[in-house]
Protein backbone atom coordinates (compact mmCIF):
# COMPACT_ATOMS: atom_id res chain seq x y z
CA UNK A 1 0.00 0.00 0.00
CA UNK A 2 1.45 3.58 -0.91
CA UNK A 3 0.07 6.09 1.67
CA UNK A 4 0.31 8.69 -1.18
CA UNK A 5 -3.13 6.94 -1.80
CA UNK A 6 -4.58 6.50 1.55
CA UNK A 7 -3.78 10.26 2.59
CA UNK A 8 -5.86 11.58 -0.71
CA UNK A 9 -7.15 15.21 -1.04
CA UNK A 10 -10.60 13.84 0.12
CA UNK A 11 -9.27 12.16 3.00
CA UNK A 12 -7.08 15.31 4.18
CA UNK A 13 -9.85 17.45 3.48
CA UNK A 14 -12.37 15.68 5.89
CA UNK A 15 -9.48 15.55 8.46
CA UNK A 16 -8.89 19.15 8.15
CA UNK A 17 -12.89 20.24 8.18
CA UNK A 18 -14.79 17.68 9.71
CA UNK A 19 -18.27 17.84 8.55
CA UNK A 20 -20.97 17.34 11.20
CA UNK A 21 -18.69 18.03 14.33
CA UNK A 22 -19.73 18.39 17.07
CA UNK A 23 -22.81 16.74 19.87
CA UNK A 24 -26.42 16.12 19.40
CA UNK A 25 -28.26 17.86 22.17
CA UNK A 26 -32.00 15.75 21.05
CA UNK A 27 -30.05 12.67 20.05
CA UNK A 28 -31.91 9.23 20.11
CA UNK A 29 -28.87 7.35 20.34
CA UNK A 30 -25.25 7.97 20.86
CA UNK A 31 -22.19 5.83 21.82
CA UNK A 32 -18.33 5.95 22.63
CA UNK A 33 -15.69 4.26 20.34
CA UNK A 34 -12.46 3.57 21.42
CA UNK A 35 -9.88 2.18 19.80
CA UNK A 36 -6.80 1.81 22.92
CA UNK A 37 -3.78 0.59 21.06
CA UNK A 38 -3.20 4.02 19.09
CA UNK A 39 -5.54 6.41 21.44
CA UNK A 40 -8.21 7.06 18.55
CA UNK A 41 -11.70 8.00 20.72
CA UNK A 42 -15.00 9.11 19.12
CA UNK A 43 -18.15 10.08 20.57
CA UNK A 44 -21.28 9.38 18.10
CA UNK A 45 -24.93 10.79 18.36
CA UNK A 46 -27.59 10.62 16.12
CA UNK A 47 -31.04 11.07 16.16
CA UNK A 48 -33.63 9.01 14.18
CA UNK A 49 -36.70 10.28 12.29
CA UNK A 50 -38.76 7.05 11.78
CA UNK A 51 -36.35 5.02 10.69
CA UNK A 52 -34.21 7.03 9.24
CA UNK A 53 -31.07 9.01 10.27
CA UNK A 54 -32.17 12.36 11.35
CA UNK A 55 -29.42 14.08 12.14
CA UNK A 56 -25.99 13.14 13.59
CA UNK A 57 -22.75 14.04 14.85
CA UNK A 58 -19.59 13.13 16.20
CA UNK A 59 -16.51 14.56 18.24
CA UNK A 60 -13.67 13.13 19.59
CA UNK A 61 -9.57 12.65 19.49
CA UNK A 62 -8.34 10.66 16.77
CA UNK A 63 -5.80 10.41 13.72
CA UNK A 64 -6.62 11.81 10.58
CA UNK A 65 -7.55 8.27 8.77
CA UNK A 66 -10.47 8.09 11.44
CA UNK A 67 -11.81 11.78 11.88
CA UNK A 68 -12.12 11.72 7.87
CA UNK A 69 -13.67 8.61 8.28
CA UNK A 70 -16.78 9.40 10.79
CA UNK A 71 -16.08 12.58 8.76
CA UNK A 72 -17.44 11.05 5.90
CA UNK A 73 -19.58 7.94 7.25
CA UNK A 74 -22.06 11.35 9.02
CA UNK A 75 -22.61 12.60 5.34
CA UNK A 76 -23.31 9.43 3.83
CA UNK A 77 -25.43 8.00 6.29
CA UNK A 78 -27.53 11.27 6.93
CA UNK A 79 -31.24 10.64 5.56
CA UNK A 80 -30.55 6.45 5.34
CA UNK A 81 -32.90 4.19 6.82
CA UNK A 82 -31.12 1.91 9.58
CA UNK A 83 -30.95 -0.93 7.23
CA UNK A 84 -29.20 0.96 4.36
CA UNK A 85 -26.75 2.28 7.48
CA UNK A 86 -26.32 -1.22 8.33
CA UNK A 87 -25.51 -2.60 5.16
CA UNK A 88 -22.90 0.33 4.68
CA UNK A 89 -21.17 -0.93 7.82
CA UNK A 90 -20.54 -4.21 6.77
CA UNK A 91 -19.50 -3.02 3.22
CA UNK A 92 -17.30 -0.80 4.34
CA UNK A 93 -15.91 -3.09 7.65
CA UNK A 94 -15.74 -5.51 4.09
CA UNK A 95 -13.72 -3.25 2.19
CA UNK A 96 -10.81 -2.46 5.07
CA UNK A 97 -10.78 -6.08 5.95
CA UNK A 98 -10.26 -6.77 2.19
CA UNK A 99 -13.18 -8.93 1.83
CA UNK A 100 -14.38 -6.67 -0.74
CA UNK A 101 -13.29 -5.19 -3.79
CA UNK A 102 -15.06 -2.43 -4.44
CA UNK A 103 -13.63 -1.77 -7.95
CA UNK A 104 -15.17 -5.56 -9.08
CA UNK A 105 -18.26 -6.23 -6.94
CA UNK A 106 -21.39 -4.47 -6.25
CA UNK A 107 -21.74 -1.86 -3.09
CA UNK A 108 -23.16 1.36 -1.83
CA UNK A 109 -19.89 2.90 -0.86
CA UNK A 110 -19.16 5.40 -3.80
CA UNK A 111 -16.63 7.92 -2.61
CA UNK A 112 -16.10 6.25 0.96
CA UNK A 113 -13.74 4.04 -1.37
CA UNK A 114 -11.17 5.90 -0.94
CA UNK A 115 -10.39 4.04 2.20
CA UNK A 116 -9.99 0.43 0.52
CA UNK A 117 -6.21 1.50 0.68
CA UNK A 118 -6.38 0.71 4.92
CA UNK A 119 -6.13 -3.34 3.61
CA UNK A 120 -2.39 -2.89 3.17
CA UNK A 121 -1.83 -1.41 6.80
CA UNK A 122 -3.16 -3.79 9.02
CA UNK A 123 -2.49 -1.42 11.76
CA UNK A 124 -4.48 0.81 10.28
CA UNK A 125 -7.71 -0.64 9.69
CA UNK A 126 -9.00 -0.30 13.00
CA UNK A 127 -8.53 3.58 12.20
CA UNK A 128 -10.93 3.22 9.75
CA UNK A 129 -13.34 1.25 11.07
CA UNK A 130 -13.82 2.67 14.64
CA UNK A 131 -16.30 5.30 13.88
CA UNK A 132 -18.58 2.36 11.94
CA UNK A 133 -18.56 0.01 14.67
CA UNK A 134 -19.46 2.77 16.83
CA UNK A 135 -22.77 3.11 14.66
CA UNK A 136 -23.43 0.00 14.58
CA UNK A 137 -23.07 0.40 18.54
CA UNK A 138 -25.46 3.46 18.88
CA UNK A 139 -28.10 2.06 16.32
CA UNK A 140 -28.16 -1.09 18.63
CA UNK A 141 -28.38 0.92 22.29
CA UNK A 142 -24.57 0.05 22.70
CA UNK A 143 -23.00 2.39 25.23
CA UNK A 144 -19.41 1.66 24.28
CA UNK A 145 -17.15 -0.04 21.38
CA UNK A 146 -13.80 -1.04 22.09
CA UNK A 147 -11.48 -2.49 19.27
CA UNK A 148 -10.12 -4.72 21.69
CA UNK A 149 -10.06 -7.53 23.50
CA UNK A 150 -13.66 -9.69 23.93
CA UNK A 151 -15.09 -6.93 22.17
CA UNK A 152 -13.05 -6.54 19.22
CA UNK A 153 -15.83 -5.94 16.52
CA UNK A 154 -12.96 -6.56 13.81
CA UNK A 155 -12.27 -10.63 15.58
CA UNK A 156 -15.73 -11.11 15.81
CA UNK A 157 -15.85 -10.05 12.58
CA UNK A 158 -13.55 -12.39 11.11
CA UNK A 159 -14.24 -15.52 13.36
CA UNK B 1 25.87 10.14 -1.07
CA UNK B 2 27.54 12.78 -1.40
CA UNK B 3 25.34 15.02 0.71
CA UNK B 4 25.01 13.02 3.71
CA UNK B 5 28.93 12.67 3.65
CA UNK B 6 28.88 16.49 3.79
CA UNK B 7 26.75 16.36 6.73
CA UNK B 8 28.78 14.17 8.50
CA UNK B 9 31.66 16.32 8.41
CA UNK B 10 29.84 19.29 8.95
CA UNK B 11 28.77 17.64 12.56
CA UNK B 12 32.54 16.20 13.33
CA UNK B 13 30.94 13.56 15.28
CA UNK B 14 33.31 11.68 17.76
CA UNK B 15 34.25 8.99 14.97
CA UNK B 16 33.61 6.45 17.76
CA UNK B 17 32.50 3.80 15.18
CA UNK B 18 33.17 2.62 11.91
CA UNK B 19 29.31 2.46 10.90
CA UNK B 20 29.25 1.05 7.58
CA UNK B 21 31.77 -1.99 8.84
CA UNK B 22 29.13 -2.87 11.74
CA UNK B 23 26.45 -1.98 9.33
CA UNK B 24 27.88 -5.07 6.94
CA UNK B 25 26.89 -7.31 10.11
CA UNK B 26 23.46 -6.51 9.87
CA UNK B 27 21.70 -8.66 7.04
CA UNK B 28 18.43 -7.15 7.68
CA UNK B 29 19.68 -3.39 7.46
CA UNK B 30 19.93 -4.53 3.16
CA UNK B 31 16.09 -4.44 3.34
CA UNK B 32 14.35 -1.68 0.71
CA UNK B 33 11.12 -1.04 2.23
CA UNK B 34 8.37 0.59 -0.61
CA UNK B 35 11.25 0.74 -2.41
CA UNK B 36 13.42 2.41 -0.11
CA UNK B 37 16.45 1.48 2.12
CA UNK B 38 14.87 0.77 5.77
CA UNK B 39 15.62 3.68 8.14
CA UNK B 40 15.40 1.13 11.43
CA UNK B 41 14.63 3.69 13.98
CA UNK B 42 12.53 1.04 16.23
CA UNK B 43 15.41 0.09 18.64
CA UNK B 44 13.90 1.02 21.86
CA UNK B 45 10.80 -1.65 20.91
CA UNK B 46 13.23 -3.98 19.21
CA UNK B 47 16.74 -4.18 17.87
CA UNK B 48 18.42 -6.36 14.86
CA UNK B 49 20.43 -9.07 15.26
CA UNK B 50 24.29 -9.21 13.60
CA UNK B 51 24.94 -12.24 11.36
CA UNK B 52 27.29 -13.62 14.52
CA UNK B 53 24.77 -14.21 16.82
CA UNK B 54 22.40 -15.55 13.63
CA UNK B 55 24.90 -18.14 12.96
CA UNK B 56 25.66 -18.90 16.43
CA UNK B 57 21.97 -19.84 16.48
CA UNK B 58 21.80 -21.64 13.35
CA UNK B 59 25.20 -23.65 15.12
CA UNK B 60 23.46 -24.41 18.09
CA UNK B 61 20.43 -25.91 16.54
CA UNK B 62 22.68 -27.96 14.03
CA UNK B 63 24.89 -29.12 16.05
CA UNK B 64 24.66 -29.12 20.01
CA UNK B 65 20.93 -29.31 20.94
CA UNK B 66 19.50 -31.48 23.62
CA UNK B 67 17.95 -30.12 26.91
CA UNK B 68 20.21 -29.11 29.21
CA UNK B 69 21.20 -30.38 32.93
CA UNK B 70 21.17 -33.88 34.02
CA UNK B 71 21.51 -35.38 30.70
CA UNK B 72 24.79 -37.77 30.68
CA UNK B 73 24.63 -38.06 27.05
CA UNK B 74 27.21 -35.92 24.75
CA UNK B 75 24.34 -33.33 23.45
CA UNK B 76 23.13 -32.33 26.37
CA UNK B 77 26.38 -31.66 28.02
CA UNK B 78 27.91 -29.45 25.18
CA UNK B 79 24.21 -27.97 25.31
CA UNK B 80 24.24 -27.21 29.05
CA UNK B 81 27.99 -25.91 28.97
CA UNK B 82 27.39 -22.99 26.01
CA UNK B 83 23.85 -22.55 28.08
CA UNK B 84 25.98 -22.31 31.19
CA UNK B 85 29.00 -20.75 29.61
CA UNK B 86 25.92 -17.49 28.17
CA UNK B 87 25.28 -17.21 32.02
CA UNK B 88 29.40 -16.66 32.86
CA UNK B 89 29.25 -14.00 30.38
CA UNK B 90 26.41 -12.03 31.57
CA UNK B 91 27.72 -11.85 34.84
CA UNK B 92 31.14 -10.83 33.80
CA UNK B 93 29.21 -7.68 31.36
CA UNK B 94 26.74 -6.71 33.98
CA UNK B 95 29.57 -7.21 36.67
CA UNK B 96 27.59 -9.58 39.22
CA UNK B 97 29.79 -11.07 41.87
CA UNK B 98 28.66 -14.56 41.53
CA UNK B 99 27.34 -16.82 37.98
CA UNK B 100 24.18 -17.81 40.26
CA UNK B 101 22.78 -14.38 41.18
CA UNK B 102 21.98 -13.90 36.85
CA UNK B 103 18.79 -15.83 36.59
CA UNK B 104 17.22 -16.39 33.37
CA UNK B 105 13.81 -14.92 32.50
CA UNK B 106 11.51 -14.51 29.17
CA UNK B 107 12.39 -11.04 29.52
CA UNK B 108 11.92 -7.76 31.22
CA UNK B 109 8.76 -7.84 31.61
CA UNK B 110 9.21 -11.51 33.52
CA UNK B 111 12.16 -10.47 35.42
CA UNK B 112 9.94 -7.41 36.90
CA UNK B 113 6.60 -10.13 37.42
CA UNK B 114 9.05 -12.40 38.84
CA UNK B 115 10.35 -10.40 41.99
CA UNK B 116 6.77 -8.66 42.53
CA UNK B 117 5.95 -13.00 43.06
CA UNK B 118 8.92 -14.05 44.43
CA UNK B 119 10.12 -10.94 46.86
CA UNK B 120 6.82 -9.00 47.14
CA UNK B 121 4.28 -11.58 47.87
CA UNK B 122 7.05 -12.67 50.73
CA UNK B 123 7.77 -9.27 52.05
CA UNK B 124 4.85 -6.50 51.41
CA UNK B 125 1.82 -6.46 53.16
CA UNK B 126 -0.76 -4.53 54.29
CA UNK B 127 0.09 -0.52 54.70
CA UNK B 128 3.65 -0.82 53.05
CA UNK B 129 4.47 1.49 50.38
CA UNK B 130 6.09 0.83 47.29
CA UNK B 131 8.08 3.36 45.22
CA UNK B 132 7.91 3.61 41.04
CA UNK B 133 8.64 6.82 39.01
CA UNK B 134 6.57 8.42 36.79
CA UNK B 135 8.48 7.48 33.88
CA UNK B 136 7.97 3.56 34.30
CA UNK B 137 6.78 1.88 31.81
CA UNK B 138 3.71 -0.11 32.40
CA UNK B 139 5.42 -3.32 33.39
CA UNK B 140 6.98 -1.99 36.58
CA UNK B 141 3.47 -0.19 37.49
CA UNK B 142 1.07 -3.05 36.76
CA UNK B 143 2.50 -6.00 38.88
CA UNK B 144 3.43 -3.49 41.72
CA UNK B 145 -0.56 -2.37 41.38
CA UNK B 146 -1.78 -5.90 41.11
CA UNK B 147 0.68 -6.45 44.40
CA UNK B 148 -0.98 -3.34 46.47
CA UNK B 149 -4.71 -4.73 45.39
CA UNK B 150 -4.16 -8.12 46.69
CA UNK B 151 -1.90 -6.91 49.73
CA UNK B 152 -3.48 -3.51 50.71
CA UNK B 153 -0.23 -2.06 50.03
CA UNK B 154 -0.11 1.50 48.57
CA UNK B 155 2.08 2.50 45.52
CA UNK B 156 3.89 6.26 45.76
CA UNK B 157 4.82 7.73 42.54
CA UNK B 158 8.24 9.81 41.76
CA UNK B 159 7.03 12.61 39.27
CA UNK B 160 9.01 14.04 36.25
CA UNK B 161 9.42 17.87 35.92
CA UNK B 162 8.83 19.36 32.21
CA UNK B 163 11.92 18.22 30.77
CA UNK B 164 11.44 14.36 31.53
CA UNK B 165 13.99 14.71 34.81
CA UNK B 166 12.75 12.77 38.33
CA UNK B 167 12.33 15.01 41.30
CA UNK B 168 14.89 14.46 43.27
CA UNK B 169 13.75 16.26 46.34
CA UNK B 170 10.48 14.69 46.08
CA UNK B 171 11.80 11.29 45.94
CA UNK B 172 13.30 11.69 49.08
CA UNK B 173 10.15 13.27 50.93
CA UNK B 174 8.40 10.13 50.08
CA UNK B 175 10.35 7.75 51.81
CA UNK B 176 8.78 6.97 55.11
CA UNK B 177 8.54 4.33 58.00
CA UNK B 178 6.07 2.09 55.36
CA UNK B 179 8.14 2.50 52.50
CA UNK B 180 9.11 -1.03 51.42
CA UNK B 181 10.61 -1.36 47.78
CA UNK B 182 11.78 1.03 45.01
CA UNK B 183 11.42 0.11 41.55
CA UNK B 184 12.53 2.27 38.79
CA UNK B 185 13.79 2.70 35.28
CA UNK B 186 17.55 3.04 34.49
CA UNK B 187 16.09 5.01 31.06
CA UNK B 188 12.67 6.11 30.24
CA UNK B 189 11.86 4.16 26.75
CA UNK B 190 8.82 7.03 26.28
CA UNK B 191 11.64 10.00 26.65
CA UNK B 192 15.28 8.67 27.10
CA UNK B 193 15.62 10.24 30.10
CA UNK B 194 18.78 8.43 32.00
CA UNK B 195 17.67 8.16 35.60
CA UNK B 196 20.30 8.72 38.11
CA UNK B 197 19.64 5.34 39.66
CA UNK B 198 23.10 4.89 41.89
CA UNK B 199 21.93 8.03 44.04
CA UNK B 200 18.94 7.05 44.49
CA UNK B 201 19.65 3.57 45.40
CA UNK B 202 22.55 5.19 47.75
CA UNK B 203 19.06 7.18 49.70
CA UNK B 204 16.80 3.91 49.60
CA UNK B 205 19.39 2.40 50.76
CA UNK B 206 20.20 4.37 53.96
CA UNK B 207 16.66 3.67 54.45
CA UNK B 208 16.80 -0.43 54.21
CA UNK B 209 14.64 0.02 51.41
CA UNK B 210 15.83 -2.45 48.45
CA UNK B 211 15.89 -1.42 44.64
CA UNK B 212 14.98 -3.05 41.83
CA UNK B 213 16.23 -1.35 38.42
CA UNK B 214 14.39 -1.77 34.90
CA UNK B 215 17.08 -1.47 32.88
CA UNK B 216 15.92 -2.87 29.47
CA UNK B 217 16.22 0.63 27.71
CA UNK B 218 20.05 0.61 29.85
CA UNK B 219 22.23 -2.74 29.51
CA UNK B 220 22.12 -2.81 24.93
CA UNK B 221 23.44 1.24 25.56
CA UNK B 222 25.48 1.85 28.35
CA UNK B 223 28.13 0.17 30.29
CA UNK B 224 25.99 -0.92 33.19
CA UNK B 225 27.83 -2.65 36.46
CA UNK B 226 25.39 -3.70 38.89
CA UNK B 227 27.89 -3.84 41.89
CA UNK B 228 28.87 -0.49 41.37
CA UNK B 229 25.05 0.71 41.22
CA UNK B 230 24.45 -1.39 44.18
CA UNK B 231 20.58 -2.22 42.94
CA UNK B 232 18.89 -5.30 44.31
CA UNK B 233 17.55 -6.16 41.44
CA UNK B 234 18.17 -5.39 38.42
CA UNK B 235 16.42 -6.26 35.11
CA UNK B 236 16.62 -6.46 31.14
CA UNK B 237 15.81 -8.16 27.78
CA UNK B 238 18.14 -9.62 25.04
CA UNK B 239 16.48 -8.48 21.78
CA UNK B 240 16.74 -4.70 22.98
CA UNK B 241 20.51 -5.66 22.29
CA UNK B 242 21.30 -7.35 19.43
CA UNK B 243 20.02 -10.90 20.91
CA UNK B 244 16.61 -13.30 20.32
CA UNK B 245 13.43 -12.63 21.60
CA UNK B 246 12.30 -15.04 24.51
CA UNK B 247 15.34 -14.52 26.87
CA UNK B 248 16.02 -11.89 29.42
CA UNK B 249 17.47 -11.41 32.83
CA UNK B 250 17.27 -11.05 36.29
CA UNK B 251 20.53 -10.10 38.52
CA UNK B 252 19.57 -9.85 41.81
CA UNK B 253 21.90 -10.53 45.06
CA UNK B 254 22.63 -13.78 46.08
CA UNK B 255 21.02 -12.99 49.67
CA UNK B 256 18.01 -11.78 48.63
CA UNK B 257 17.57 -14.59 45.92
CA UNK B 258 17.71 -17.07 48.69
CA UNK B 259 15.08 -15.43 50.73
CA UNK B 260 12.68 -15.36 48.10
CA UNK B 261 10.13 -17.74 47.02
CA UNK B 262 10.20 -19.43 43.87
CA UNK B 263 7.94 -17.53 40.85
CA UNK B 264 6.71 -20.96 39.28
CA UNK B 265 6.99 -24.51 39.97
CA UNK B 266 8.39 -27.31 37.56
CA UNK B 267 11.06 -28.93 36.60
CA UNK B 268 14.69 -28.02 36.87
CA UNK B 269 13.19 -25.69 40.17
CA UNK B 270 13.88 -28.67 42.76
CA UNK B 271 16.59 -30.97 44.18
CA UNK B 272 13.64 -33.36 45.44
CA UNK B 273 9.56 -34.17 45.54
CA UNK B 274 7.77 -36.34 47.12
CA UNK B 275 3.90 -36.10 47.31
CA UNK B 276 4.38 -35.07 51.49
CA UNK B 277 7.24 -32.23 50.48
CA UNK B 278 9.44 -30.79 47.79
CA UNK B 279 12.63 -29.07 48.51
CA UNK B 280 13.70 -25.83 46.16
CA UNK B 281 16.64 -25.79 44.15
CA UNK B 282 19.48 -23.78 44.87
CA UNK B 283 19.62 -20.03 43.13
CA UNK B 284 19.56 -19.55 40.08
CA UNK B 285 17.91 -22.76 39.29
CA UNK B 286 14.68 -21.88 41.88
CA UNK B 287 13.81 -19.16 39.72
CA UNK B 288 14.64 -21.38 36.29
CA UNK B 289 11.39 -23.90 36.09
CA UNK B 290 10.71 -26.01 32.62
CA UNK B 291 12.84 -25.84 29.59
CA UNK B 292 14.47 -22.79 29.11
CA UNK B 293 15.06 -20.84 25.14
CA UNK B 294 18.38 -22.67 24.93
CA UNK B 295 19.11 -21.12 21.75
CA UNK B 296 17.83 -17.67 22.86
CA UNK B 297 19.63 -18.44 25.96
CA UNK B 298 23.05 -19.31 23.99
CA UNK B 299 22.68 -16.51 21.51
CA UNK B 300 22.53 -13.79 24.14
CA UNK B 301 25.79 -14.94 25.11
CA UNK B 302 27.18 -14.25 21.61
CA UNK B 303 25.22 -10.97 21.68
CA UNK B 304 27.67 -10.37 24.38
CA UNK B 305 30.44 -11.36 22.27
CA UNK B 306 29.59 -9.37 19.72
CA UNK B 307 28.67 -5.84 21.83
CA UNK B 308 31.89 -6.16 23.62
CA UNK B 309 33.57 -6.48 20.51
CA UNK B 310 32.48 -3.22 19.46
CA UNK B 311 32.70 -1.72 23.03
CA UNK B 312 29.36 -0.02 25.16
CA UNK B 313 31.95 3.07 25.82
CA UNK B 314 31.90 3.72 21.62
CA UNK B 315 28.27 2.51 20.94
CA UNK B 316 26.96 4.83 23.78
CA UNK B 317 29.43 7.75 22.43
CA UNK B 318 28.10 7.20 19.08
CA UNK B 319 24.00 7.08 19.67
CA UNK B 320 25.27 10.38 21.69
CA UNK B 321 26.23 12.01 18.67
CA UNK B 322 23.11 10.60 17.00
CA UNK B 323 20.62 12.19 19.52
CA UNK B 324 22.60 15.37 19.57
CA UNK B 325 22.40 15.78 15.77
CA UNK B 326 18.94 14.85 15.68
CA UNK B 327 17.73 17.06 18.59
CA UNK B 328 19.54 19.82 16.47
CA UNK B 329 17.99 19.31 13.13
CA UNK B 330 14.45 18.60 15.24
CA UNK B 331 14.73 22.31 16.90
CA UNK B 332 15.01 23.73 13.46
CA UNK B 333 11.52 22.05 12.54
CA UNK B 334 8.12 24.31 13.00
CA UNK B 335 5.66 23.07 14.58
CA UNK B 336 7.86 20.03 15.92
CA UNK B 337 7.73 19.50 19.81
CA UNK B 338 10.31 17.28 21.40
CA UNK B 339 9.00 15.38 24.13
CA UNK B 340 11.66 14.86 26.69
CA UNK B 341 14.69 17.25 27.06
CA UNK B 342 16.89 16.05 29.69
CA UNK B 343 20.21 16.79 29.88
CA UNK B 344 21.48 13.66 30.45
CA UNK B 345 19.74 11.16 27.32
CA UNK B 346 19.99 8.30 25.85
CA UNK B 347 19.33 7.73 21.86
CA UNK B 348 15.93 8.13 22.49
CA UNK B 349 13.58 11.27 20.90
CA UNK B 350 10.16 11.42 21.25
CA UNK B 351 8.31 14.20 19.36
CA UNK B 352 4.92 15.04 17.91
CA UNK B 353 3.96 17.22 14.97
CA UNK B 354 1.88 20.33 15.04
CA UNK B 355 -1.68 18.89 13.67
CA UNK B 356 -1.00 15.62 12.51
CA UNK B 357 -1.90 12.58 14.92
CA UNK B 358 1.65 10.10 15.52
CA UNK B 359 0.10 7.41 14.19
CA UNK B 360 -0.54 9.35 10.43
CA UNK B 361 3.64 10.27 11.19
CA UNK B 362 4.16 6.86 11.50
CA UNK B 363 2.53 5.58 8.09
CA UNK B 364 3.87 8.60 6.11
CA UNK B 365 7.36 8.06 7.75
CA UNK B 366 6.94 4.03 6.57
CA UNK B 367 6.01 5.14 3.24
CA UNK B 368 9.72 6.50 3.09
CA UNK B 369 11.42 3.79 4.38
CA UNK B 370 11.71 4.71 8.02
CA UNK B 371 10.39 3.00 10.42
CA UNK B 372 9.35 4.48 14.08
CA UNK B 373 7.27 3.93 16.83
CA UNK B 374 3.92 5.85 17.52
CA UNK B 375 1.62 5.85 20.48
CA UNK B 376 1.84 5.69 24.34
CA UNK B 377 4.74 3.01 24.24
CA UNK B 378 3.50 1.85 26.82
CA UNK B 379 3.96 4.51 29.21
CA UNK B 380 0.44 6.06 29.67
CA UNK B 381 1.33 7.98 32.56
CA UNK B 382 4.11 9.52 30.93
CA UNK B 383 1.73 11.08 28.09
CA UNK B 384 -0.77 11.86 31.11
CA UNK B 385 2.10 14.02 32.43
CA UNK B 386 2.82 15.91 28.98
CA UNK B 387 -0.99 16.32 28.09
CA UNK B 388 -1.00 13.86 25.20
CA UNK B 389 -1.94 10.76 23.77
CA UNK B 390 0.56 9.92 22.24
CA UNK B 391 4.15 10.48 20.63
CA UNK B 392 6.32 9.42 17.37
CA UNK B 393 9.48 7.68 18.81
CA UNK B 394 12.77 7.39 17.00
CA UNK B 395 15.31 5.67 19.05
CA UNK B 396 18.65 4.75 17.73
CA UNK B 397 21.41 1.96 17.66
CA UNK B 398 24.79 1.45 16.78
CA UNK B 399 24.09 0.51 13.33
CA UNK B 400 22.47 3.79 12.64
CA UNK B 401 23.89 6.37 10.34
CA UNK B 402 23.47 10.52 10.58
CA UNK B 403 22.41 10.27 7.48
CA UNK B 404 19.48 7.62 8.36
CA UNK B 405 18.74 10.86 10.60
CA UNK B 406 18.66 13.00 7.55
CA UNK B 407 15.92 10.74 6.11
CA UNK B 408 13.84 11.05 9.29
CA UNK B 409 13.92 15.13 8.68
CA UNK B 410 13.06 14.55 5.24
CA UNK B 411 10.09 12.37 6.16
CA UNK B 412 8.44 14.78 8.50
CA UNK B 413 8.69 17.60 6.35
CA UNK B 414 6.77 15.27 3.88
CA UNK B 415 4.37 14.63 6.88
CA UNK B 416 3.88 18.33 6.83
CA UNK B 417 3.33 18.98 3.52
CA UNK B 418 0.81 16.26 2.91
CA UNK B 419 -0.90 17.95 6.18
CA UNK B 420 -0.29 20.93 5.22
Amino acid sequence: MDSKNLYQEVILDHNKKPRNWGKLADASHQAEGLNPLCGDHIWLSLKLDGDRVGSIAFEGESCAICKASSSMMTTNVKGKSIDEAEQLIREFRDMATGKLDTGSQPNHLGRLSVFAGVRDLPSRVKCAILPWHTLHAALNSEATISTEGDRDPVATADS
Amino acid sequence: MTSSRSVLQAVQPTGALDVERIRADFPILKLKVNGKPLVYLDNAASSQMPQQVIDRLVRYQTAEHANIHRGVHYLSETATAAYEGARAKIQRFINAKEAREVIFTRGTTNSLNLVMHGYGRAFIGAGDEIVVSQLEHHSNIVPWQMLCEERGAKLRMIPCNDAGELLFDDYRKLFNSHTKFVAIAHVSNALGTIVPVKEMIAVAHQRGVPVLVDGAQAVPHMKVDVQDLDCDFYAFSAHKMCGPTGIGILYGKAALLEKMKPFEGGGDMILSVTFEKTTYNVIPHKFEAGTPPIAAGIGLGATIDYLESVGMDRIAAHEHDLITYATDAFRQLNDVRIVGTARDKAGVLSFTVKGVHPHDVGTILNEEGVAVRTGHHCAQPVMQRFGIPATARASFYLYNTLSEVDALVAGIHRVQKIFG
